[in-house]
């Protein structure tokens, strides 16, 4: 597992996840930028996500759903607060009405992506034989302890158990 | 949908709470902050053994322990650090799942960006 820390502040409500990834910077820039490579990560297991709007610039904003097991429809938006390519994106996320406008009532939680080069190759360009890797730091940051309830209690959570699931499984093969 | 904590965590507050000297020290740290040494004053035990009790307490994140000066006060974390820990814990959960997701991805020889969309320049990625 490439994860290298993951820090959780009860007072700050602030997660920040750190990992490791054997690609360069440029590289896994694409994972945030590119949305065909993003819905391949994004949603929880059994909650894939499809972005159907993605512009990744200061300002811009990204609209996507997941689809349920039942194919419900949960939908959600991002807000890009800070864009630096390949660096640094910064942006809110929460969830949207069945017309795809922000859900006002729900929680927006903010999160602060920094990728760096790691490892042996400092430049972090991408070495010759490959080797280059990218640590990459993200912050969660939650505006009460009500709205991480509120998160936590939807339908994340069956998706989070279930993927907490499949690490162990992982862990123990 | 109510949020459980997961087995192993309800395990320890479970035995954390299954001995009635540690309920008693919860429920006095609950009312007010309180220093072991003062909690040693009220049990016919050693020193030692309040602090092993504090320990299973702390452990299973009921209590937190901080020094102050000499002496180590004890407080309750039950409604809301205990909590918000577990909520975090949540999202951890779901970073480390997708730290795996993103790992096959990067390892995936072929295109990621050819198989369900046109594609779009990629150049960069490859020095």
């Amino acid at each position: 597992m490439t994860v290298i820390s993951s820090e959780k502040d009860p007072e700050a409500l602030t997660l920040t996840f750190v990992a490791e990834f054997n690609a360069p910077v440029d590289r896994v820039w694409q994972i945030w930028e590119d949305p065909r490579q993003l819905e391949r990560w994004w949603g929880p297991p059994g909650w894939p996500a499809t972005f159907d709007a993605h512009d990744v610039t200061p300002g811009g904003r990204a609209s996507y759903y997941m689809t349920g097991p039942e194919g419900e429809k949960a939908p959600g938006w991002w807000h890009f607060t800070e864009v630096d390519a390949p660096t640094r994106l910064a942006f809110d996320d929460g969830f949207a009405n069945e017309n795809g406008e922000p859900d006002e009532s729900m929680p927006v939680t903010k999160i602060a992506v920094t990728l760096e080069p790691a490892g042996s190759d400092a430049s972090g360009t991408g070495a010759a034989d490959g080797s280059a890797r990218t640590r990459m730091t993200t912050v969660n940051t939650f505006e009460s302890l009500e709205q991480l309830e509120q998160l936590v209690a939807m339908g994340m959570e069956d998706g989070m158990r279930l993927a907490m699931a499949q690490i162990d499984e992982l862990l123990a093969a | 949908m109510v949020t459980r904590l997961s087995d192993d965590e309800t395990d320890a507050v479970f035995r954390a709470l299954a001995d009635p000297t540690r309920r008693d020290i919860l429920r006095r740290a609950i009312r007010q902050e309180q220093s072991i040494s003062a909690l040693a004053e009220r049990y016919e035990m050693s020193f030692a053994a309040v602090q092993k009790h504090v320990a299973v307490l702390e452990r299973a994140a009921i209590i937190e322990k901080q020094r102050r000066g000499k002496e180590q006060i004890v407080r309750a974390r039950l409604e809301t650090l205990a909590r918000a820990t577990e909520l975090l814990g949540e999202f951890e959960a779901l970073w480390r799942e997708r730290t795996l997701r993103i790992e096959e991805l990067l390892a995936d020889p072929a295109d990621p960006a050819s198989e369900t969309t046109p594609t779009r320049p990629t150049e960069k990625g490859h020095p």
